[in-house]
């Protein structure tokens, strides 16, 4: 052996052991994500593949494979139901050494992969699922949620449209836990703001004509149709509204929880007019422009939905707090870091994590624009109002979560 | 009593969405013996093919494209029921039912499958033909004209479809080639081809069907699999092959339907099949069919 080699070879047993050292939380140097989601139903299009190329984006972006670390991502399809959910769950954490469950469209399964991620002390970045449990009644250290909640939909539409002169309601609510919350939160919402419910009908689930419930409205002669429901739930309803002339008799729909590519289904023609509450809107600034122009190509020319960007926001926001700490074994640490650390991606803005998981950040009241107003491909909403990150959100102490003390 | 006319002439407009479907099951099932758990998967592949015309044929405001998928989108529809009955449901009609039943449940979910995989969940635009836009005000309650124009369109068709089986030559050589195909080949009748074109046509409907509902629900890969469990009640309640069973309980129960929404509307899906257990109690050949 020559000098030269033995001098490399110290080299390089010096670098391994620096590395060595250094990331010695992190296994392998490689860290593990699991986006789980709907990939075959519902809500394939607004979360699916597109949550994917979001988490890629992010990792991307993060720059962190740059310094060596390695971020592999998984994905599987939870089919909407918690038993299934939780059992991927499990077994990505027990068998597959995933370190962080991402997306989770559908509140039954989140809360289910919730309690796994405690158990298992992993961390579970939400953006897909709706229900404020998540950070009330069900909070966990373990948990983090973006992007938006019922309480928040309720509250942003709800009050503001009953602010805006929409003082009577009638609610046309699915029947089970969501659109009951939905009803529920939202109801509490226009009453605080002066408003008052004439009246509310359950549809069953998976409902293909609305026109009695719809009739039902109309002779209501509330002002506002609030549509607590979702997916092809409120693109049939609102189709079906169109038809019967309810926009045009004066009356107006809103929209509880209705996604860009809703809107994109419906089409303008059908949709105009419509309010919504969201936190994110591709054609908001030039930083979500370009995250939109990067996204659209990956995922068959979807333009991202919220819930994309926050899966894309929530990844790199976890990358960050796992490369300060070093470490992607412990999930609570990490979670805990990422509460005391400031938000600040190009989708969201700056923002923070409370103590119960909650991520605050503006939302925006938006309208639909009609065909005229629409000038290119997935040009679809207006801005009405911003509702500052601090109103946005159900306050801390009305959460009933026991991480707050 | 105003808003109860109103649910019953809705209810009346969803009856005809089930009577035209139901009818094509009868059809099929009827005189080929097979129980065809494609028609939800055709229904939907009629609302594709009429969207796909109109992304094809957009013609400034006026929508050729809607009136042209009225005839387009059932042939090229049939075209495929013709490839299916030939070269798979062929080879089962000597088997018993059971095994028609699970190759075209396995073929729409293929079909559903694919469709899902290359347009998403949340399904396609389609606005109503600016034609049929717009509506009456009966008084009562505001009728769209889309609405108007799906039942008289469906009643036709049904009684058409009636008339033709039930009235002509060529439905009683239909029916009598289901009887004893061997008897009525004898008499120089192409029956295997009849057979086919049978098929065919019942998948035709499904495909009418499916350009009807464009405009007014939501055009996804999944909605043809929300309707026909709904509409297999109602052949069952009508009885299995009955073509008059199919259209009168199809419209019927479509009213019953609509006066549940306003009563108790909790219970709207659950109506049909609660009148279907009772009907098969009591008769258990369902209101129309024969018992053998």
């Amino acid at each position: 052996m020559n000098k030269a080699t033995r001098s490399l070879l110290a080299l390089a047993v010096a670098g391994a052991l620096a590395v060595g050292t250094a990331s010695a939380d992190i296994p392998n140097n490689t860290i593990k994500l699991g986006v789980l989601s709907d990939f075959s139903g519902l809500y394939k299009d607004l979360g699916g593949d597109g949550s994917v190329v979001a988490a890629k984006l992010a990792v991307q972006d993060s720059g962190i494979e740059k310094k060596g670390i390695k971020v592999e991502i998984i994905q599987a399809d939870h089919q909407n139901k918690p038993d299934v959910g939780s059992a991927i769950a499990r077994r990505w954490y027990d068998s597959e050494g995933v370190d962080a469950i991402v997306d989770v469209p559908t509140s039954s399964v989140a809360l289910a992969v919730a309690q796994v991620t405690k158990d298992k002390n992993k961390v579970f970045l939400a953006s897909g699922p709706g229900s404020s449990d998540l950070t009330g009644k069900s909070c966990s250290p373990n948990t983090i949620h973006w992007t938006y909640d019922t309480w928040m939909l309720a509250n942003g539409t709800g009050t503001a449209i009953t602010k805006h002169g929409g003082n009577t309601w009638f609610f046309i609510t699915a029947d089970y836990a969501f659109g009951h919350a939905l009803q529920h939160d939202t109801t509490a919402a226009v009453e605080k703001a002066g408003g008052k419910v004439l009246g509310s009908v359950n549809v069953p689930i998976n409902t293909q004509d609305f026109s009695s419930y719809l009739l039902q409205a109309q002779s209501s002669k509330a002002k506002v149709i609030g549509l607590a429901n979702a997916g092809g739930d409120t693109i049939n309803s609102i189709k079906q509204a169109g038809e019967f002339g309810i926009v045009k008799g004066g009356q107006q729909l809103a929209g509880l929880l209705v996604f860009i590519t809703d809107i994109h289904s419906l089409g303008l023609q059908t949709a105009q007019g419509l309010t919504l509450t969201t936190t994110f809107y591709w054609d908001m600034n030039a930083q979500t422009r370009a995250f939109a122009k990067r996204f659209a190509p990956l995922d068959k020319g979807i333009h991202p939905t919220m819930v994309h960007a926050g899966v894309y926001a929530a990844v790199l926001d976890y990358l960050k707090a796992v490369e300060a700490l070093h470490d992607v074994k412990d999930g609570v640490k990490i979670v805990d870091e990422m509460k005391k650390m400031p938000t600040d991606d190009p989708l969201f803005g700056k923002g923070s994590i409370r103590v119960d998981g909650r991520v605050l950040h503006p939302a925006y009241l938006m309208q639909v624009k009609t065909p005229a107003e629409s000038k290119y491909p997935w040009d679809y909403l207006k801005l009405v109002a911003t509702i500052p990150a601090d109103e946005a959100f159900r306050p801390l102490k009305d959460d009933g979560c026991s991480l707050v003390k | 009593m105003q808003a109860l006319f109103g649910q019953l002439l809705v209810g009346l407009i969803n009856g005809a969405f089930y009577a035209m479907l139901s009818l094509g099951l009868a059809v099929i099932f009827g005189l080929l013996n097979i129980i065809n758990f494609t028609h939800g998967a055709l229904y939907m592949l009629g609302a594709f093919c009429a969207w796909y015309i109109l992304q094809s044929v957009h013609i400034g405001d006026f929508q050729l494209g809607y009136w042209s998928s009225l005839i387009i989108a059932p042939l090229v529809v049939g075209a495929f029921g013709v490839l299916i009955e030939r070269t798979m449901l062929k080879r089962l009609y000597k088997l018993d039912h059971l095994y028609g039943l699970l190759l075209t449940f396995g073929l729409a979910l293929v079909i559903q499958g694919v469709f899902r995989n290359e347009f998403g969940s949340s399904g396609l635009p389609y606005d109503i033909p600016p034609l049929l836009a717009g509506g009456f005000n009966l008084g009562f309650m505001f009728l769209p004209l889309y609405r108007g124009w799906v039942v008289v369109a469906s009643l036709v068709v049904c009684l058409a479809t009636w008339y033709v089986i039930e009235r002509t030559k060529l439905g009683s050589y239909l029916r009598a080639g289901t009887e004893n195909p061997a008897l009525v080949q004898a008499f120089g009748i192409n029956v295997p081809l009849m057979v086919t074109l049978t098929f065919a046509f019942g998948a035709a409907l499904a495909a009418l069907a499916g350009v009807m509902a464009a405009p007014i629900y939501q055009v996804s890969p999944m909605m043809g699999a929300d309707i026909i469990i709904v509409v297999f009640a109602v052949v069952v309640i009508g009885g299995m092959g009955s073509i008059m069973g199919a259209i009168v309980t199809g419209f019927g129960l479509g009213i019953v339907e609509g006066l549940t929404k306003y009563f108790y509307p909790e219970a709207s899906t659950t109506v049909i099949f609660v009148i279907m257990v009772i009907v098969l109690m009591i008769k258990p050949a369902g209101l129309f069919g024969k018992e053998h």
